[in-house]
């Protein structure tokens, strides 16, 4: 049995998707009191496709976009958010990471690839949040759902933002929205990396496609079908169960600490407000 | 008799009820300069929606002694007004209510019956629900206020319509959801679709007040309407910006839309009634 084909379903109107994401960013930035943003721009396409979204919401010369790379960046990396920043004509600086990173990588020789890369994305971490407090700019994040979902990103590192216009949005629906936005085909086209060691790509590490997974993933968040009613629907049951084991088991990076509750009235549990009420 | 309808499609903030009563008076300035006879505000326009705990800082009694309620009032010597906010009656209960001021009068309150607590909703754990559907006298006509999820459900619209009512007030703070590669979201689809049916089937004016903005990202669509007794629309404010759309509304269109398509007159409540006794296993 072959998987359905939801392409269509995936299809975004693009017009609709800037429209609210535009006004989005506006909004919750302006409410708190700030004009600006700020954002790492890695060269791909998802800080890409935010760039374009936040400077049309908030102007251009009100966004800072850091690029930051460790030495085994690729080069292109650095050239394609470079691309960006001329083209939208961003305040844009450059912070290696690398003398950042490297004492505590030499400190630590069982180090893995895996945490030699959150350390990276906690390196960016901390050089954005800097800069937001120096600007005055609001951190925008870049992780999309697709990611957000499976848990392909770093905990208190890429996944740290005050707001994020594309975490709602599948990785093929960026593709979509970034193409509608005219970023610079090179950008889009590209094989979708973290770039955490040289030569990575997400679909290898991960072992799957974006392509397939949107559509899975669409069935059972966005359509509620449980994992056994995408196996009717023609998906594979070992592929179903992996990636359905990944959103469980990757839940906690989408909540914040867990409190113990023992007062009356618990911050998190039953102290509850917006964030917009403190503005 | 003809009158000039204005929806005022503001961006309420939060728990702020000094900075939404300023707005509100800035849209009856407005509203009053444009000759507005009837000035329809969204649900909870004067405290915000997401309220969650802030309700007990921000509710107010629907008394014209508060202060909030006094303003309102005051303002509805002007025009008539359709107001939003998180009520809360002398024994603590919270609502969420929607009042029909005119002429320094409070005319009718209704409490908001269905309350949203599923998926993205979760009013059910902060209000009580209203226990009323009724329609009222107006100078304008016979009305009912119903509010957002009320109007998702059949039988509000029902039966405000056998009681009486030729003008459907609908207010929402409708949070926009479901994109697809259609031009609007999914919930903007369907509320205009339903919206559009009632006055088709009941040959009644619908006039629909849903607010625009954000709270913690989640948006509010706009796009409010007024349809007319035929089912077409008469006016459309934006998606998702402020707005104030002014329309005139010829209330002597309804008798003669009734008069092609008599549904009102062919209706058979005691039928439905026998019916619903029989559903609900009552002897």
């Amino acid at each position: 049995m072959t998987p359905p084909d939801l392409t269509a379903k995936l299809h975004i109107n693009t017009e609709l998707a800037r429209a609210v994401l535009k006004t989005f960013l506006r909004d919750e930035i302006r409410k708190v009191g700030i004009e600006h943003a700020v954002l790492g721009l890695s060269g791909g396409i998802d800080s890409a496709l935010a760039c374009y979204l936040v400077a049309q919401a908030i102007g251009a010369h009100n966004v800072y976009a850091v690029r930051m790379p460790y030495r085994t960046s690729s080069p292109d990396s650095l050239d394609h958010a470079q691309l960006i920043i001329d083209t939208l004509g961003l305040h844009s600086e450059t912070v290696d990471i690398t003398d950042m990173v490297d004492p505590l990588i030499a400190r630590t020789p069982d180090i893995t690839p895996l945490r030699k890369g959150n350390l990276m994305a906690r390196a960016r971490m901390i050089v954005l949040y800097d800069r937001s407090a120096a600007h005055q700019a609001l951190v925008v994040g870049t992780s999309n759902k697709t990611e957000l979902l499976l848990g392909y990103g770093t905990l208190f590192g890429d996944m740290a933002s005050a707001l994020n216009p594309i975490g709602d949005l599948y990785k093929t629906q960026v593709r979509q929205l970034a193409q509608a936005l005219e970023v610079p085909r090179p950008i889009v086209d590209k094989p979708p990396s973290a770039d955490l060691w040289i030569g990575q790509t997400d679909e290898d590490e991960m072992g799957l496609t974006y392509a397939d997974v949107d559509q899975l993933l669409y069935l059972l968040v966005d359509e509620r079908y449980s994992p056994e009613e995408a196996i009717e629907a023609g998906f594979d049951r070992v592929y179903v169960e992996r990636v359905w084991k990944l959103i469980r088991t990757m839940q906690f990076k989408r909540r914040g600490p867990l409190i113990a509750k023992l007062s009356k009235r618990t911050v998190g549990i039953d102290f509850l407000y917006l964030r917009d009420w403190g503005y | 008799m003809k009158i000039t309808v204005g929806l005022a499609q503001i961006s309420p903030k939060l728990a702020d009820v000094r900075s939404n009563c300023e707005t509100h008076m800035m849209f009856v300035d407005r509203a009053a300069r444009e000759k507005v006879d009837l000035l329809v505000f969204p649900e909870l326009s004067l405290t915000g929606y997401m309220l969650q705990d802030a309700m007990a800082h921000t509710a107010r009694k629907a008394v014209p002694s508060d202060p909030l309620m006094h303003s309102m009032l005051e303002a509805s010597q002007r025009l008539d007004l359709v107001v939003g906010f998180a009520e809360v009656d002398e024994r603590g209960r919270y609502f969420t209510s929607g009042a029909y001021l005119s002429r320094g009068q409070i005319a009718h309150l209704h409490r908001k019956v269905y309350l949203p607590t599923y998926g993205m909703f979760d009013e059910g754990r902060f209000f009580d629900s209203g226990d009323s559907i009724r329609a009222f006298d107006t100078r304008f006509g016979r009305m009912a206020i119903l509010i957002c999820e009320d109007f998702w459900h059949l039988s509000p619209p029902y039966l405000a319509w056998l009681d009486g009512a030729d003008v459907l007030l609908l207010t929402s703070a409708s949070p926009g959801r479901g994109i697809s590669d259609d031009d609007r979201l999914g919930s903007a689809r369907f509320v205009e679709t339903i919206n559009k049916s009632y006055a088709a089937i009941f040959g009644n004016y619908v006039i629909h007040s849903n607010r625009v903005g954000f709270e913690d990202g989640q948006n509010f669509w706009g796009g409010s309407t007024i349809f007319n007794p035929d089912g077409e629309l008469v006016v459309q404010a934006p998606y998702f910006e402020e707005a104030l759309t002014v329309a005139e509304i010829d209330l002597a269109q309804i008798r003669r839309s009734r008069a092609r398509t008599p549904l009102l007159r062919d209706e058979r409540p005691e039928l439905t009634l026998r019916e619903l006794r029989r559903i609900t296993g009552e002897k």
